[in-house]
């Protein structure tokens, strides 16, 4: 693990600790968010029959890293009716809420952040801390379309919430672990091991699995793309009604923070959809260090998997991004609380039936 | 949803409660300009709209005094910009009324043609700054790229590409292209299949209509009272085109649909309604266009060009099919070469008044939808 390799290079518990809790964020979610950025403007301007960035760099490969330099050198606006305190605190408390749900993502089997025996828990609630930060900044700019879109916001996140913990609880009963790794582990193997094709169960009961766990996945994927405030859920920065929501008023590198922090929302939840449904960081075709006998290879080609998958979903919800419209705010709850919610009761049942099989 | 808007919310232990007064505009990115919405919620329920308008005004109505006919046309390309090959085409039908004139076939098929275009370019617009609104950002584009073909038709035709000061009282400002015929039929080849993919990604997709069915519904009779006319007016069921019914031009030698608001997906008058009149609308400009493109006469286009407009003492009102609803023109003279007075009756004015009466009691989300419906154009409101 990396900590101990820290530990015994620095020789100091808290230089180890430091080190490996800042590492996901200089090695993965810095350059996930700069390619993601990227990423969105070309699949958006492809998806429009344009060509996106092409000026800096080969087809504008550069433009993130310099919008981020643009963003540095930008004037930090507090209005004088600001509550500063929270105004200050809110980007970075949305931005711990999304980054910490990196510590428990597995992303392969010799590098995550933290081996924590509630993993799938642990990245729900610290989630959950995104809402706190996005009603105080709402609240604190004092400016009306930035509270109408916080309000929505925390009405939103916390009502998806529900169906993904339904969800995220039918796996649980059927693997009996909320660690994040050994819910990898279990669906090693081939691709037919992966919990959206009835895991690691035996006999008719896997393929008895196979369509509640389909809805399972299209359940949780749709609270999630609500829970990330991505199109059709982006009610919260809905630009043609509310200006962008709670971070109108921000500018320079707080907003810099808002954005990093959705960017490494999109890939946190796509990562837990991968870890849960899809086999986590295991190969769908076995390993090419097995084949050829170098076993150090093996965590690398997990590393490789895991990131596909997850950047797979990220693409997935850029595409829906550019393709659909917006739903209204009773809309959006109506889909929450008529369909979602009971359909994932009705699937957590008939799972934990066929279970007991 | 519409919730009961008479009963307010009651002082409760005391307290006093007061509604929530919302600015949106003038700099709001859905506003489709410059125009402020003084709103009055209630939560997210609309309790009223009022419209501020006056951020653009230009004062056409006095320019137009101190100009001369022909010198007029340039200030009313600026009123409805994105219509504005409409705005010259009903100034100068109403100058040749008042003047008596005739002006040569030729240069009526032409105008036919290039008003056509421009309804095609001016939905164009309306339908993807909606699909915009509703969040929908992909069909914007996609609509943006077909009216760049029709701005670059009118370019090869006159050189402008928003502003053409191009159809003048008798006649036209040149003529058109050796290749403008050749380019307007390959762009109606186009533009065919391209209406069909904006009904697979917009019209027919279940989030676009749960935010537009049974939204913002206006009953004939009120869109009568009001002066609604339009595809505004005919989304609510009433078969009242002014270029059938009140025929001007050539329009009369063409065959074309007028079509009416059936209430597909919802109410008749609904927002979704509004949006599908232009879409059927813009099917109905391409038989016109591929109609008069074939039959388009030999002739000269600027031989009933008068040198000297000087019209008689007396005053007219002449009305035109805009893309948005009735266009008209009061022009009074004193027997002198500058008007007395130009008063235009623009639709987007008198379709902003609607809004209060629509808005009420549905949410913020559905203003933007409403206002987007109805699609009115800053410039004009304010002149």
């Amino acid at each position: 693990m990396t900590y101990d390799f820290f530990y015994k290079l620095f020789g100091s518990q808290v230089v180890a600790a430091i080190i490996q809790g800042l590492l996901p964020l200089f090695v993965f979610i810095l350059p996930f968010a700069v390619f993601a950025v990227w990423l969105e403007r070309k699949v958006s301007a492809h998806m429009q029959d344009r060509l996106g960035p092409m000026r800096v760099g080969w087809h504008g490969w550069l433009q993130t890293i310099a919008d981020i330099l643009k963003l540095l050198q930008k004037e930090d606006i507090i209005a004088s009716e600001n509550d500063k305190p929270l105004f200050n605190i809110a980007p970075l408390l949305v931005f711990i809420g999304s980054y910490a749900a990196f510590a428990a993502i597995p992303f392969s089997s010799a590098f995550i952040g933290s081996n924590l025996d509630l993993g799938v828990f642990f990245i729900v609630a610290v989630s959950g801390l995104v809402v706190a930060g996005i009603l105080m900044a709402g609240w604190a700019s004092n400016n009306k379309y930035s509270l109408l879109g916080a309000m929505r916001s925390a009405a939103q996140i916390i009502s998806y919430e529900i169906p993904t913990i339904l969800v995220i609880v039918t796996i649980v009963m059927v693997t009996g672990t909320l660690n994040l790794n050994t819910l990898s582990e279990m669906q090693t193997g081939h691709f037919w091991n992966w919990m959206i094709l009835g895991g690691p169960t035996l006999g008719v009961a896997k393929f008895l699995m196979i369509p509640f766990m389909i809805i399972g996945f299209v359940i949780i994927y749709i609270s999630s793309l609500a829970e990330v405030n991505r199109t059709p859920f982006d009610i919260p920065e809905a630009e043609s009604e509310l200006v962008s929501g709670y971070h109108t008023e921000y500018s320079g590198m707080k907003f810099a923070m808002f954005f990093l922090a959705e960017y490494a929302n999109m890939f946190a939840v796509s990562a837990v959809v991968a870890a849960l449904f899809f086999g986590g960081y295991q190969s769908p075709i076995g390993y090419l260090g097995n084949l050829i006998g170098i076993k150090w290879l093996i965590p690398i080609e997990q590393l490789f998997w895991f990131t596909a998958k997850g950047l797979f979903f990220v693409f997935v919800q850029m595409w829906l991004r550019w393709t659909l419209p917006r739903l209204r705010v009773d809309q959006l709850m109506a889909a929450c609380w008529k369909y979602l919610i009971p359909i994932a009761f009705v699937n957590l049942i008939i799972i934990g039936l066929i279970t007991l099989m | 949803m519409i919730i009961d808007t008479e009963n307010n919310v009651k002082a409760q232990n005391g307290l006093r409660t007061e509604h929530m007064v919302l600015n949106m505009g003038p700099q709001h990115p859905s506003t489709h300009g410059v125009l402020r919405l003084e709103l009055e919620l209630e939560g997210e329920i609309i309790k009223k709209v009022i419209p501020h308008i006056g951020y653009l005004h230009r004062c056409f109505e006095k320019h137009a005094e101190a100009m001369s006919y022909p010198q007029v046309v340039p200030y009313v390309d600026r009123m409805d910009y994105l219509a504005a090959m409409y705005n010259e085409f009903g100034y100068a039908v109403a100058v040749e009324r008042l003047l008596g004139i005739q002006v040569p076939e030729r240069v009526d098929y032409i105008r036919v043609i290039m008003g056509e275009l421009q309804r095609i370019a001016s939905h164009l617009v309306a339908i993807g700054t909606y699909g915009m609104d509703i969040g929908a950002f992909t069909p914007f584009l996609y609509c943006f790229r077909d009216r760049e073909k029709i701005l670059s038709l009118f370019e090869m035709t006159c050189g402008a590409r928003l502003l053409y000061n191009y159809i003048w009282p008798g006649g036209l400002s040149h003529d058109i292209h050796p290749d403008f015929i050749r380019s307007t039929k390959e762009f109606v080849k186009y533009f065919r299949p391209n209406i069909k993919e904006l009904n697979d990604l917009l019209t027919n997709n279940k989030i676009f209509i749960d935010r537009t069915a049974n939204i913002g519904i206006l009953p004939v009779e009120t869109a009568i009272n009001y002066g609604i006319t339009g595809p505004n007016l005919r989304a609510s069921g009433l078969k009242w085109d002014l270029r059938k019914d009140d025929t001007y031009s050539i329009y009369n030698k063409f065959d074309f649909d007028i079509p009416v608001g059936q209430g597909l997906q919802g109410t008749v008058g609904d927002c979704w309604d509004r949006y599908y009149i232009r879409v059927l609308e813009m099917e109905e400009s391409l038989k016109i266009i591929e109609q008069a493109i074939d039959q388009i006469p030999e002739g000269d286009v600027t031989s009933a060009i008068p040198k000297r407009i000087k019209p008689p003492v007396g005053q007219i009102y002449s009305r035109v099919e805009n893309p948005r609803g009735e266009l008209g023109y009061f022009i009074m003279s004193n027997g002198s070469v500058n008007p007395f007075r130009v008063k235009a009756r623009g639709p987007s004015f008198v379709h902003l008044g609607i809004m209060d009466e629509l808005c009420k009691g549905h949410m913020v989300a559905d203003i933007i939808a409403i206002l987007g419906s109805i699609d009115i154009v800053l410039g004009e409101v304010d002149r």
